[in-house]
């Protein structure tokens, strides 16, 4: 898929999370944003999913470390088919599907029910291993906040996964440097992150920007390559990406957006689309 | 008791992981730096490719406890009990209980029986923070032979399962031909008609001792074993406490929520009965020779022979 479909598909996550969010009224819209490209490239180019084959043992795994984000994972997996995309309005509503955070009782295709933080990487770590065990060839692929390298248990897994020599685990951390309480260097810093999983006996590649596809293609080809280790891509991005009032903004890490907000913020995506579409034509 | 073998419950689990290891390609063990105590180091000189040493880290290791599981495996993870319920009582809400995996969580050295190690590692509150989980098993052997039966049983069974197992080396009571062991079922050691005693774990070897005593001061009381705490058997509970009036548990644990709170919930909204509880009342344990410290705190059979005798006078 080329960068200018991804990018399109992206853009649909967006919207999906905005539709989502706005219809629960609650959730987390600013790291949704900024892992969508992640999870876009995930489902869209990188992964051996099939929405009709979810129980295909050989399949590649998806957990949402960062289960908060689950708007975006949502979007990424109705545009996939996984369900149709008008059931993100569903999200957080009682009887849903769609719970607040990924719950695999309730939606098929949800590898593992997350949301406390810091406890799906350990269960990525787990996949991987039955993987090996049972010679099997899939990746497991496991989505962080950067908040959430606060948890010690995200470094507990780190010192499993490089210990054990995961090298079919794939830690992707979206560093957008906000938290709900402020920037993560003022909260309680994890920096060095790179250094710290590197230390953990992970393979560390740097993406400057996590919102880029080429830079993304680059760093997920890479781990591929890397045998005897895990790896952890840590991935720069911009926490609300897409809706200007959103970008950067701390105040929007948990907050929906009210129906004048909704529109601001679905006028801004449909530019987007619209300059998407130019840029198809030239 | 006295003349009965005695073996650890730890014992009777890491044999029984070996046995039903040769048969089940799929199951596999994990540890935190405890597989010599926890007795898991026996199935991994068995089966090395089979057990993963976490290290002293319990809450990642219930996380791929859960990971192992959601990808087919049928996955033990054992530390104390301190450290299993306590320390990784989180992850094992969301992670294990809350995704119904396929986790069976073999705790050892649960209760004041650790002995010298003191309080820090004396679990009281495992069987009620476990009880208390939906989609949660739980089961305390009473002793080798039970707690054989507890692993196969939990093998058998398709979700989240706690067991708890203990360090003492403990008498060998159900080495009998009509034995018979069901997740959910209490079993009747005893019929009486003067009070009934519910036992767990260790406290059904010492209940028993406890019947002649009572005996001797004519109380002719009946003893059931519990060792499912949850799903509880009912059935049995009602119908004894329909017939005696009188309801005693008896636990190595805190008897607040435990198998003591269990039988108090059940009976208070379906057939009000008088109850004693007998375990560790609202404190902490402490050091001291295991044997010391259950004759210290009324777990043996004159402990709890002492305790129902002054409950039926009461009644």
């Amino acid at each position: 898929m080329d960068n200018l479909e991804l990018k399109k598909i992206a853009n649909k996550v967006r919207k999906g999370i905005i539709i989502g969010v706005h219809s629960a009224k609650s959730g987390h819209p600013g790291g949704s944003l900024s892992a969508a490209d992640i999870l876009t490239y995930l489902y869209f180019e990188e992964m051996n999913v099939d929405p009709d084959r979810i129980k295909d043992p050989d399949r590649d795994r998806f957990v949402l470390s960062k289960g908060h984000c689950a708007p975006g994972l949502y979007a990424a997996m109705a545009i996939k088919g996984y369900f149709p995309f008008e059931e993100l309005t569903t999200l957080r509503h009682v009887g849903a599907r769609l719970q607040g955070h990924p719950s695999m009782q309730y939606l098929p295709g949800i590898e593992m029910s997350t949301g406390s933080l810091g406890q799906g990487i350990s269960a990525a770590c787990g996949m991987a291993l039955a993987g090996r065990l049972d010679g099997r060839n899939y990746r497991v692929y496991t989505l962080l906040g950067d908040g959430e390298l606060e948890e010690g248990e995200v470094w507990e897994a780190a010192m499993f996964a490089g210990a054990k020599h995961l090298d079919h685990l794939c830690i992707i951390v979206d560093n957008n440097d906000l938290q709900i309480d402020g920037p993560i260097a003022e909260v309680n810093d994890p920096h060095p992150i790179d250094r710290k999983f590197e230390a953990f006996g992970c393979h560390v590649i740097n993406v400057s920007d996590g919102n880029d596809f080429d830079q993304l293609r680059a760093a997920f080809e890479e781990a591929k390559t890397v045998k005897g280790k895990p790896t952890a891509i840590i991935a720069k991005t911009l926490k609300g990406k897409g809706v200007s009032f959103m970008e950067n903004a701390v105040g929007w890490h948990g907050k929906a957006p009210n129906d004048e907000q909704f529109k601001v913020a679905m006028a801004d995506l449909d530019r987007i689309d619209e300059e998407l579409e130019k840029g198809g034509a030239q | 008791m006295a003349e009965a073998k005695r073996i650890a419950t730890r014992e009777a689990y890491g044999k029984a992981l070996v046995e039903f290891g040769a048969q089940n390609p799929d199951i596999v063990v994990l540890d935190a730096d405890l597989a010599g105590s926890t007795k898991t180091a026996m199935f991994r000189d068995a089966y090395p490719d089979r057990h993963f040493n976490c290290g002293i880290a319990e809450a990642n290791m219930m996380g791929v406890a859960a990971g192992l599981a959601a990808a087919g495996k049928i996955a033990f993870a054992s530390s104390f009990a301190m450290f299993a319920a306590g320390r990784a009582y989180e992850q094992i809400r969301n992670s294990i209980a809350y995704p119904k995996l396929n986790v069976k969580i073999g705790a050892t050295h649960a209760g004041i029986s650790v002995g010298e190690d003191g309080a820090s590692h004396q679990c009281l509150e495992d069987i009620a923070l476990m009880r208390d989980l939906p989609n949660m098993v739980v089961m305390n052997p009473a002793d080798a032979v039970e707690a054989r039966e507890v692993v196969k049983a939990a093998i058998e069974h398709d979700g989240p399962v706690y067991m708890r197992f203990g360090r003492l080396a403990v008498p060998v009571i159900n080495n009998k031909p009509d034995y018979h062991f069901e997740i959910g079922k209490g079993e009747l050691l005893k019929e009486g008609t003067d009070v009934t005693i519910l036992a767990t774990g260790l406290c059904v070897a010492a209940a028993i001792d406890a019947l002649p005593l009572l005996a001797e001061h004519g109380i002719n009381a009946e003893l059931i074993n519990i060792c499912t705490i949850k799903p509880l058997d009912e059935d049995i509970i009602l119908r004894s406490a329909a017939k005696t009036h009188r309801v005693v548990t008896a636990e190595e644990a805190w008897i607040s929520g435990g198998l003591g709170g269990a039988v108090a919930e059940l009976l208070s909204e379906k057939l009000p009965t008088k109850m004693k509880r007998i375990g560790i009342g609202d404190r902490f344990g402490e050091s001291g020779p295991a044997l010391e410290l259950l004759d210290k705190y009324g777990l043996t059979g004159s402990g709890i022979a002492h305790t129902v005798e002054g409950f039926v006078q009461q009644q």
